[in-house]
């Protein structure tokens, strides 16, 4: 029989303090956000991001951060247990692929294999694509920020109002004007009462509620915090599901970005086929059209309502417009002409060519005609599968003029 | 919540104390700590360990360990036992009273496996603390100092990581080293006394390469390459030194998994039988006993098949039936003896193969899977025909046996101080994405072009990565 065995009583004080793995998930914790960072355009690419409010939680499938070792590859046998009537041929799980994880079929624990995901919020993910894209023109950008977007006037004074903005002096103030208005009427008294030979008592002169004054501020939005984002998008039959998919894309991030640069953005979906209609989102981009294409209906649209609701002066305008290049040539002059007039008015105004992969040879296309326009705010981009989105976004935004 | 006292554990310690050194177990001094789910996560992340060096790894395990823990996905084990003296086993505080019975009685099983079981020889288990100990204080001592610093220490311990376990997996086998392997070549080349010497043609002789670099195949990537790279700083090599102690420590536990669980969980229920429990606690203890013993249709579990081999082990030579008389013969040994004979000198996949019988197979019904596309099928199952089968791939894939076989050739291939790795190809082929990030790991630490020659769907092939980056080539 060996020594007696020790018996350590819990103590929650020790459990309190030996937060002993705090460091190495702070580590880990950096070593994830660098690896979203560096496979943010895979990330962004994804469907799950479109259309989701800024609290959704995304998750991340991550790279990064694998453990690698010599591991099996998929032609490894494993063994496992059955219920009792295992046959050959029977189904027992899902291969797992890229050393994924390998459910319910895994035997056994081997090394390595892990799938790891974690959750990010969007805003997050928003953030490290912003981090990420900023990196080149950091100051210039920087420069352009408005960071006071509201500012609080003050202006008058009311009789209500918060407790904190009660002006000590003023509703001092009034309350002796109104003490000296009392006294005029109460020295008539006085000396009525003096001849009858009584002595005046001093009296107490309290506030009145009519006595409070207190300041008034007025909220005063600046100019440059608005901003509006014109998505203007071809909805002719040519579209399909796909061109659509990634023009979604695209319009996504633009109005994510923008709603990081602005306190008050607004949003205009513009579909065009031969004319153009301002929709819902919902229509923009689930109601399918039929028939042929003049791109100069949308932006005479746009130009439309740019005159009628966003004045260039006090709307920082961005304008962008997806098509999958198809138009009637004999648009192509009016085309060019509403583009430029466009490129006038806005800050930026880009032009995205949509041509999933193979379809670009024999397909007509408007980025020739657009090669025209030499307006230094405007961007013609080619996106051809998901992972263009990216580039080209960051391309569009390469040409943002800055506002003087 | 908990209904029981420390003094209630210390009085049942005692009384399983008794019990098992009445059935003959032998064990360290045992030390035994309280603690909460946290304290638990925590000391999974790191293995166990009272005090262990950083690395960004262990705070994924533990953040992956709480998430599961947290959705209810996994439970947290009902103890945790370390092969240390004295060995040290963490019991969760909010366990009944049972669990805790039931664990101490398990912890001892453990403890008797780790003292007497030949793996565990090498791992000195006196120092494990100190030793662990002491690698912490020097990875922290080379994280802090500003020459050195956390990225650099982790640039090695990553790579190093990766490589942790392409080491020599039977440790009780003496490593020769380069006098004892050239004085062995020699031998070899050395020409055999032959009788008829006169009558045979003179046989060629062979000089033996003894430039070569290693001379054997060496398995211990990362002893290697801290050896033979001339340009490897101190603190570098002591990193490799630290992970490839820690991989040896940990080894003999991968290569014992189902011996180790399933001795424990057999001495359990005898002490646990042996124990007189009052009802209530006994019905706690048939429902407890089953839910962790209980098979996992499309896994293995390690307790339930180890349980299984040690029981029908000690049966077949306590009172084996006829049948099993004709077929293995009259057992010369007590079926204790027998079991405690085999939990000294086996591992796992020693243990499978002699005494995993095809009955004992056809009753658990073990099989075997592969992948047919995207899905995993049964292939062979435990029938006349495929009980073999499937016990090798069984064997295959316990313990050590799911890592690859990889061996340093040659350190000075085409005379380049390129490193020419060779994976001994079972059949089984390498997983390309992982080979590639980890071939990179080596040469991160080897400084040269780095190549590996493997089998890639029958064809032999080499991988190779060098300053311009990963590329595979085919091989004659």
């Amino acid at each position: 029989m060996t020594s007696e065995t020790i018996f350590r009583e819990y103590r929650p004080s020790d459990a309190e303090r030996s937060d002993r793995s705090a460091g190495d998930r702070l580590r880990h914790r950096e070593k994830v956000r660098e690896s979203i960072r560096e496979n943010i355009a895979d990330i962004i690419a994804e469907e799950s991001i479109i259309g989701k409010d800024k609290d959704k939680v995304i998750k991340v499938p991550l790279r990064g951060i694998k453990e690698y070792r010599f591991i099996f590859g998929e032609n490894a046998p494993g063994a496992a247990q059955g219920d009792g009537n295992a046959q050959p041929g029977q189904v027992v799980g899902k291969a797992g692929k890229d050393g994924q994880g390998q459910g319910e079929g895994q035997a056994g624990d081997r090394p390595g294999v892990d799938y790891y995901e974690t959750d990010v919020t969007l805003e997050e993910l928003i953030e490290i694509m912003f981090e990420d894209l900023e990196l080149p023109n950091l100051e210039r950008r920087a420069l352009r920020e408005i960071p006071s977007d509201r500012i609080a006037k003050r202006k008058g004074y009311r009789h209500v109002g918060i407790r904190v903005r009660l002006d000590k002096r003023r509703t001092a103030r009034q309350r002796v004007m109104r003490q000296m208005a009392a006294r005029k009427h109460e020295n008539a008294a006085a000396a009525d009462a003096a001849a009858l030979g009584e002595a005046a008592e001093e009296r107490r002169f309290p506030f009145r509620k009519d006595d409070l004054r207190y300041k008034h501020l007025e909220i005063d939005t600046r100019e440059e915090s608005n901003a509006a984002v014109l998505c203007i998008m071809d909805t002719s039959g040519s579209m399909d599901t796909m061109k659509k998919y990634l023009a979604r894309s695209f319009f996504f991030l633009l109005y994510q970005f923008i709603s990081t640069r602005y306190r008050n953005v607004e949003i205009v979906f513009i579909a065009h086929h031969t004319e153009a209609n301002e929709v819902t989102e919902e229509e923009f981009f689930h109601k399918g059209e039929s028939g042929g294409t003049f791109i100069s209906s949308g932006y005479q649209k746009a130009l439309d309502i740019i005159a009628e609701r966003y004045h260039p002066s006090l709307w920082n305008l961005y304008a962008f417009h997806c098509s999958d290049g198809d138009n009637f040539d004999s648009d192509n002059p009016a085309a060019i002409r509403t583009a430029r007039e466009l490129c006038d008015v806005c800050n930026l105004f880009g032009y995205g060519e949509i041509k999933p992969l193979g379809s670009r040879y024999y397909e007509s296309s408007m980025l020739n005609v657009f090669r025209r326009l030499d307006a230094p705010n405007f961007q013609a981009v080619l996106i051809e599968r998901k992972e263009d989105i990216w580039p080209s976004f960051k391309a569009f935004l390469s040409k943002d003029r800055v506002k003087e | 919540m908990a209904n029981y006292e420390i003094s209630d554990l210390v009085e049942w310690d005692k009384r399983i104390r008794e019990k098992a050194a009445a059935f003959g177990l032998d064990w360290y001094p045992q030390e035994f700590e309280i603690c909460d789910h946290t304290g638990m996560l925590g000391y999974m992340a790191y293995s166990g360990m009272p005090s262990h060096y950083p690395h960004w790894s262990y705070g994924k395990a533990y953040e992956k360990l709480k998430t599961l823990y947290d959705y209810g996905v996994n439970g947290l084990p009902y103890e945790m036992v370390i092969n240390s003296n004295p060995a040290i086993a963490y019991l969760m505080r909010d366990n009944t009273l049972l669990l805790q019975i039931l664990t101490i009685a398990h912890v001892y099983g453990h403890n008797d496996f780790f003292k007497n079981n030949f793996t565990y020889k090498s791992t000195r288990a006196e120092l494990t603390i100190e030793r662990f100990k002491a690698h912490a204080l020097r990875v922290r001592r080379y994280c802090e100092d500003p020459s050195i610093g956390i990225d650099k220490v982790e640039r090695i311990l990553d790579a190093a990581h990766a490589l942790a376990f392409q080491c020599r997996r039977n440790l009780a086998i003496k490593k020769l080293d380069r006098e004892e392997q050239l004085t062995r070549a020699i031998e070899a080349a050395r020409p055999r006394t032959d009788p008829f010497a006169r009558i045979h043609a003179r046989p060629e002789f062979h000089e033996p390469d003894m430039r070569k670099t290693p001379l054997e195949p060496d398995e211990d990537v990362l002893l290697f390459i801290r050896d033979h790279n001339p340009f490897l700083a101190e603190w570098e090599r002591d990193l490799l030194t630290i992970v490839d102690e820690e991989t040896k420590y940990f080894l003999p536990m991968m290569e014992t998994k189902i011996m180790n669980e399933g001795w424990a969980s057999y001495w359990h229920k005898k002490i646990l039988e042996s124990l007189d429990l009052d009802q209530g606690l006994r019905l706690e203890f048939i429902v407890r006993h089953n839910q962790v013993l209980r098979p996992i249709p499309g896994q293995i579990n390690p307790y339930h098949l180890g349980f299984k081999i040690w029981e029908d082990l000690h049966r077949r030579h306590e009172n084996p039936t006829p049948e099993e008389i004709k077929k293995y013969g009259a057992p010369a040994k007590s079926g204790d003896e027998k079991i405690f004979e085999a939990r000294e000198v086996e591992r796992d996949s020693s243990f499978l193969r002699r005494y995993l019988t095809e009955e004992l197979m056809r009753e658990m019904d073990l099989f075997q899977y592969e992948a047919r596309g995207d899905e995993l099928v049964v292939d062979k199952v435990s029938d006349e025909e495929g009980w073999k089968t499937v016990k090798e791939t069984l064997i295959k894939n316990v313990g050590a046996g799911s890592i690859p076989v990889i061996k340093v050739e040659d350190a000075d291939f085409g005379h380049n101080r390129t490193l020419y790795l060779k994976h001994y190809h079972d059949g089984r082929d390498l997983q390309l994405e992982y080979a590639e990030k980890t071939i990179a790991f080596v040469h991160r630490l080897w400084g040269r072009e780095t190549v590996l020659e493997t089998t890639l769907q029958g064809k032999r092939s080499l991988l190779c990565f060098n300053d311009r980056g990963f590329s595979v080539r085919a091989l004659k």
